[in-house]
């Protein structure tokens, strides 16, 4: 094959996007390693610490706490809200009336912002679910579910979820739509049932819609911080501090500057880790039509 | 066999009717939210009972006065003026400049290993978290004098890019390459051919990279809360106002519920006009 010479045109146009890229991602990034092996609280002087910073997050419970929050809310939420989604998926995709009304409305919460819905759900926890609880008795629901340790992190989920069933039943729909009639009406006559036509045949074929959502669920969930912002500001007693939240609260005024880059760089680490092992797992049990 | 037909086809109705009923009934988790905001955002403080029904029923008179309160305290105008212009400043920057970088990179990634480091370089960006490159960027941002306006949309154009790269050059391998030559052949440069045939040939692309950019940068609250918070508060976005205004709000849920609604209008105006279009462009975006 002939090499063809890379024209000055193509340059140019890589050229903006490549400077500003490297200015405000690789850079920072660098800084972020660096800083994390110093002292620094984000101004004046500092000192070279060396590996001290990492030595000392695991021995920080509040750190090992946001973490274990993470995680928990981060995996419990994907499980929640993709099994919902795929059942309203195929409730949606089903026969029924006013099918594009429907997807509208179900849609609705994905396109409002994170911050503003959880104010809205926090009210609803703090005052109109306990005056319920104590309308009807309840004593567990009588006091704000997000004034207890033990459940905050719950409510926090149920706002969350909220948000992202609307994108995850979108999606788990286009997936639907691919699969051809034909296979249905093939699998009918061979006498399967509806349940079984979900799980031999829906389900595998919408695998690829299933990874996607996974991975972009997981991702989007270790990175909470609108919601927590929103309705516990980490409370109460720090049970519900993300990561992200832990490293812009401690990391920008709390003068942990350099501690706080050690602990950003293992978050993405984890975050990297995590997402290459979804999409390896998860795209061998892909099939194709 | 007439009767058999039609006592399976009522059946067949029955079932639509009853799934029917079933999504009009989840569809009250999706609707009571709002209807919450928009009752509370209506009432004055005095009508807020302790009791479920205080929060929850109809207001007894419409008054604007919670909204034009809001309106004053969080300076909606104002805050509203600068999501709208940071909006919409970053989706021209971006449909213009990652659609070039895209074309340049999607072309040439094949023939020169250059082009392919660049891009595998540009994609791995996905995977770093903001909450990584914050604590220097705040510093960055302040040292440069970007920590503005400005700033914000630079930071956007570049967060954007690793995702708006694999959509365009996605895109780019369905478009023949023939098309291209034949401008070629008539004379056309490479800058002129990619404004005159490629440009164009993107819009679909272009449709999904503004819906799922203007959407992110419209509801963004970290980026600008955390690059903005050593400037005088000038350049505050409408929900970042949403947080800043927090204790001014203070108990008056009502004057907090109307700010919040205001905050919430634009967009759902946008999505009941803009419906199908916004919901193909999320699909196309995380399908493709």
């Amino acid at each position: 094959m002939k090499k063809v010479k890379l024209g000055k045109t193509y340059k140019l146009f890589v050229l903006p996007i490549l400077i500003c890229f490297f200015a405000f991602n690789t850079f920072p990034l660098i800084n972020a390693v660096v800083y994390s092996l110093t002292d620094s609280r984000g101004f004046g002087d500092f000192n070279w610490v060396g590996f001290q910073n990492y030595f000392d997050m695991f021995k920080d419970s509040r750190i090992l706490n946001s973490y274990l929050f993470t995680f928990k809310f981060a995996i419990t939420a994907t499980i929640i809200v993709n099994v919902i989604s795929i059942c309203l998926a195929v409730l949606l995709n089903s026969k029924i009336k006013g099918k594009s009304f429907f997807r509208g409305l179900y849609f609705l919460p994905n396109i409002l912002g994170g911050l503003v819905v959880g104010y809205v759900f926090n009210f609803f926890f703090t005052f109109i679910l306990p005056s319920f609880g104590k309308l009807i008795g309840n004593e567990f629901l009588s006091t704000s579910l997000l004034s207890n340790e033990s459940t905050a992190w719950f409510a926090i989920i149920i706002c969350t979820a909220w948000q992202a069933i609307a994108f995850n039943t979108i999606i788990y729909i286009s997936g639907l739509q691919t699969i051809p009639g034909d296979v249905y009406e093939a699998a009918a006559i061979d006498g399967a049932g509806p349940w079984q036509k979900f799980w031999h045949i829906s389900f595998p074929l919408i695998a690829p819609f299933f990874t996607i959502n996974m991975v972009l669920c997981m991702k989007n969930f270790l990175m909470a911080f609108d919601q927590i912002v929103a309705m516990t500001g980490g409370g109460p007693n720090s049970s519900t501090e993300s990561i992200s939240y832990l490293i812009y609260k401690t990391g920008l005024s709390g003068s942990q500057f350099g501690y706080q880059c050690a602990n950003s760089v293992i978050y993405f680490i984890v975050i990297v880790l995590i997402s290459v092992f979804q999409m390896k797992f998860l795209n061998k049990r892909e099939v194709q039509l | 066999m007439a009767t058999i037909k039609k006592k399976i086809k009522n059946k067949g109705n029955i079932a639509v009717w009853g799934r029917t009923l079933l999504l009009i009934l989840l569809a009250l988790t999706i609707v009571f939210p709002l209807y919450m905001t928009v009752i509370i955002a209506f009432k004055q403080p005095t009508e807020m009972t302790n009791d479920v029904s205080g929060a929850l029923a109809l207001p007894r008179h419409f008054s604007f006065q919670n909204f034009i309160q809001a309106i004053q305290t969080t300076d909606f105008f104002h805050t509203i003026g600068n999501s709208l212009f940071i909006t919409i400043v970053t989706l021209i920057v971006v449909v213009i400049f990652h659609s070039m970088a895209a074309y340049a990179i999607g072309r040439k990634m094949n023939k020169h290993k250059s082009f392919n480091f660049l891009y595998l370089y540009f994609i791995s960006g996905m995977f770093v978290p903001f909450s990584m490159l914050m604590l220097p960027l705040v510093k960055e941002t302040s040292i440069i004098g970007i920590d503005n306006k400005l700033g914000l949309i630079i930071l956007y154009t570049v967060f954007f890019f690793p995702m708006n790269l694999l959509l365009y050059t996605g895109y780019l391998k369905n478009i023949p390459l023939a098309l291209e030559e034949a401008a070629y052949v008539d004379g056309a440069t490479t800058w002129t051919t990619f404004w005159k045939v490629i440009f164009p040939l993107l819009k679909p692309m272009h449709a999904t990279v503004i819906v799922l950019t203007a959407l992110s940068v419209w509801n963004d609250v970290m980026t600008p809360l955390v690059i903005l918070s050593g400037g005088s508060g000038k350049d505050t976005t409408l929900p970042l106002a949403q947080l800043l205004f927090q204790t001014q709000f203070g108990t008056n849920y009502n004057l907090a519920f109307a700010s919040y609604l205001l905050a919430l209008v634009p967009i759902l105006i946008l999505y009941l006009f803009a419906q199908k279009q916004i919901i193909n462009g999320v699909v196309n975006g995380s399908v493709k």
